[in-house]
């Protein structure tokens, strides 16, 4: 909960119901409901009766919110909150219906129509959602090779000499190379294009996380270990009770870090080998010049990612509680 | 009856013995001395403060004590047994509090006997330090959440839960505002009679080494040796204003240099 969020909040309090900002929303929605049923259409667009009623309906319940927005708790708290957006959401909905399927200003089909994007989702959704969720899996397989490889070698180049001489140079020398350019070989190496993508998106994680885990380590204060070991602390304890916890924010760094480059890496494996996921799905698309499809894949895609970094932000609040004034996602 | 839990054997302070210890760091390659030929003894539960200027090598004897290095020259014997590794009897507490952000008060404190594997049969150890020190009810706090004075609070909690023989105190109240300080040097005392143990004071405020030590060793300049070593005679509880202790005050500022200022 940021500052602003709050102090809106209390200044409108459960004293009115009414939300303007949010009627105004819903006028909005309305005005696009009219506009894409009435003014009529350059070429034939699928389902556009459907798709205002779709809009009409979405006015219809903000605007509940707007007239009763203040007495429906949270939902209501939130609409208060998000009011302009959703009128600006709508009025960009019009814009976007008047350039495109009205008077064609952005060319068809580059640029689909409303009412096409419409049809892609309804009719679409499963092979989307599928293709999302295999997508995921092969992150997240990725992403948790990579990310405890990087954590292990970060922790062993922070703590052991010997190991930190024979890793850095291999680190330094290999690391900055793109994950994306072992693709080729990858391929041939591994026996499927789905171990191959697991292992390139692993490599594409685990060299930020390893430096920053690394970097951790080594910026820990040293009184630290010099408390822990006039209290009587052995090696093992040094590095999982100290090392490792003081290390944290750092390796979080890393975390994000490496999971921003993962997605890079996993679009392009989908592309170029893997027959599943989000990437495969864009690329599939293109082959029928789909661009409403490429559109659709391109939201979902977005959804997935942002989604994949909230969650990891809520995990690091929750481990990292102890920390003050941390960055909200 | 909080001290009981913490101290088993009344009396178990310990006795230090330095001999003719020097010491000296590598800078760049040239040595740089900080300890000359420093010796004296310290009987079993006495209260010593070792005055000098700012980076006379007072702290580096210490960290020697201690045992997390160890001097180029002489010995330094504690209860007649040269000092090795560091040991949970032998416990420094230091100018910060440096407690573990990550951890709440009440871990904080365990960490000792967490480290030592005997959290869980001495656990109420834990509950005795936190309320010895007056922060019942701060168990779950985090430091950042915490005042200068309570978290230096904290640190004294974290080293007595071990009941150690020896407390080296680094200028533990050095950074804290100078009321705070004054109501933690009156506790200081009150937790070393409690206690029963050795406590060795390091300090370069003259006010603080005399009303709290029964002893105050008087170190040079850098290299650190003993200038003088001057009796306290004086029973607990202290008063500040006592001309004793002005007496006293004027002498170790002669000893280190400064009589012109009083």
């Amino acid at each position: 909960m940021t500052t602003t969020e709050t102090t809106l909040r209390l200044d409108v309090g459960p004293v009115t119901a009414l939300q303007p900002v949010t009627l105004l929303a819903a006028l909005g929605w309305f005005g696009a409901a009219a506009l894409l049923s009435w003014w009529p259409d350059l070429t034939f667009q699928p389902l556009v009766r459907e798709l205002s009623l779709t809009w009409a309906a979405l006015g219809a319940v903000v605007g509940l919110f707007g007239l009763f927005g203040g007495r429906l708790g949270r939902a209501g708290a939130w609409t208060q909150l998000r009011g302009p957006w959703l009128f600006a959401i709508a009025v960009a909905t019009v814009v976007w219906t008047v350039l495109t399927a009205k008077t064609g200003i952005l060319p068809q089909p580059f640029f689909p129509t409303p009412q096409a994007m419409f049809e892609v989702f309804l009719y679409d959704w499963p092979k989307m959602l599928h293709s999302a969720w295999f997508s995921v899996l092969l992150l997240g397989q990725g992403f948790l090779w990579g990310a405890a490889a990087g954590f292990s070698i970060g922790i062993a180049m922070g703590w052991s000499r010997a190991f930190s001489y024979w890793s850095v140079p291999l680190l330094r020398y290999i690391g900055p190379l793109p994950a994306t350019a072992w693709l080729p070989l990858a391929f041939f190496i591994f026996p499927t294009s789905g171990s191959a993508s697991v292992f390139l998106i692993a490599f594409s994680t685990a060299f930020p996380v390893a430096v920053l885990t690394w970097s951790g380590v080594a910026a820990v204060n040293r009184d630290y270990y010099e408390i822990a070991r006039t209290l009587g602390a052995s090696p093992r304890f040094l590095i999982l009770k100290v090392a490792i916890p003081a290390a944290l924010p750092h390796v979080f760094v890393g975390l994000f870090m490496g999971l921003s480059t993962s997605f890079a890496v996993l679009v392009v494996a989908e592309m170029l080998g893997v027959e599943a996921g989000l990437g495969w799905y864009l690329q599939w698309a293109q082959g029928w010049a789909a661009y409403a499809n490429m559109y659709g894949a391109l939201f979902v895609m977005a959804a997935m990612c942002s989604g994949l970094i909230t969650l990891l932000f809520r995990i690091r609040d929750r481990v990292l509680v102890w920390q003050k004034g941390v960055v909200r996602w | 009856m909080v001290a009981a839990a913490l101290q088993t054997v009344p009396e178990a302070g310990r006795s230090i013995a330095v001999d003719a210890v020097s010491h000296r760091f590598d800078l760049e390659g040239k040595p740089l001395p900080v300890l000359d030929d420093v010796s004296f003894d310290i009987e079993p539960g006495a209260f010593v403060a070792l005055l000098g200027p700012s980076g006379c090598g007072k702290s580096t004897l210490l960290r020697l004590v201690a045992g997390l290095d160890h001097p180029v020259a002489g010995s330094i014997k504690v209860d007649g047994a040269k000092v090795g590794d560091p040991d949970p009897s032998r416990i420094l507490v230091f100018q910060d509090p440096t407690l573990f952000p990550w951890r709440t008060v009440r871990a904080n404190v365990a960490l000792g006997l967490e480290a030592q594997g005997i959290l869980k049969t001495e656990g109420r150890r834990v509950d005795a330090a936190i309320r010895m020190v007056g922060l019942e009810g701060f168990d779950k706090a985090y430091p950042h959440q915490l005042s200068g004075g309570m978290a230096q609070r904290v640190a004294l909690a974290r080293a007595l839960v071990n009941r150690p023989n020896l407390l080296l105190l680094d200028e533990p109240l050095g950074k804290l505002d100078s009321l705070t300080r004054l109501a933690m040097q009156a506790e200081l005392v009150s937790l070393w009679q409690q206690t029963g143990l050795t406590a060795v004071l390091v300090t370069h405020d003259v006010e603080e080494a005399i009303f709290l030590a029964q002893r105050v060793i008087v170190f040079g300049p850098r290299p650190a040796r003993i200038v003088a070593d001057l009796p306290v005679d004086l029973p607990y509880p202290r008063h500040r204003g006592d001309p004793q202790l002005a007496d006293l005050r004027r002498q170790a500022l002669g000893h280190l240099g400064l009589e012109a200022s009083w």
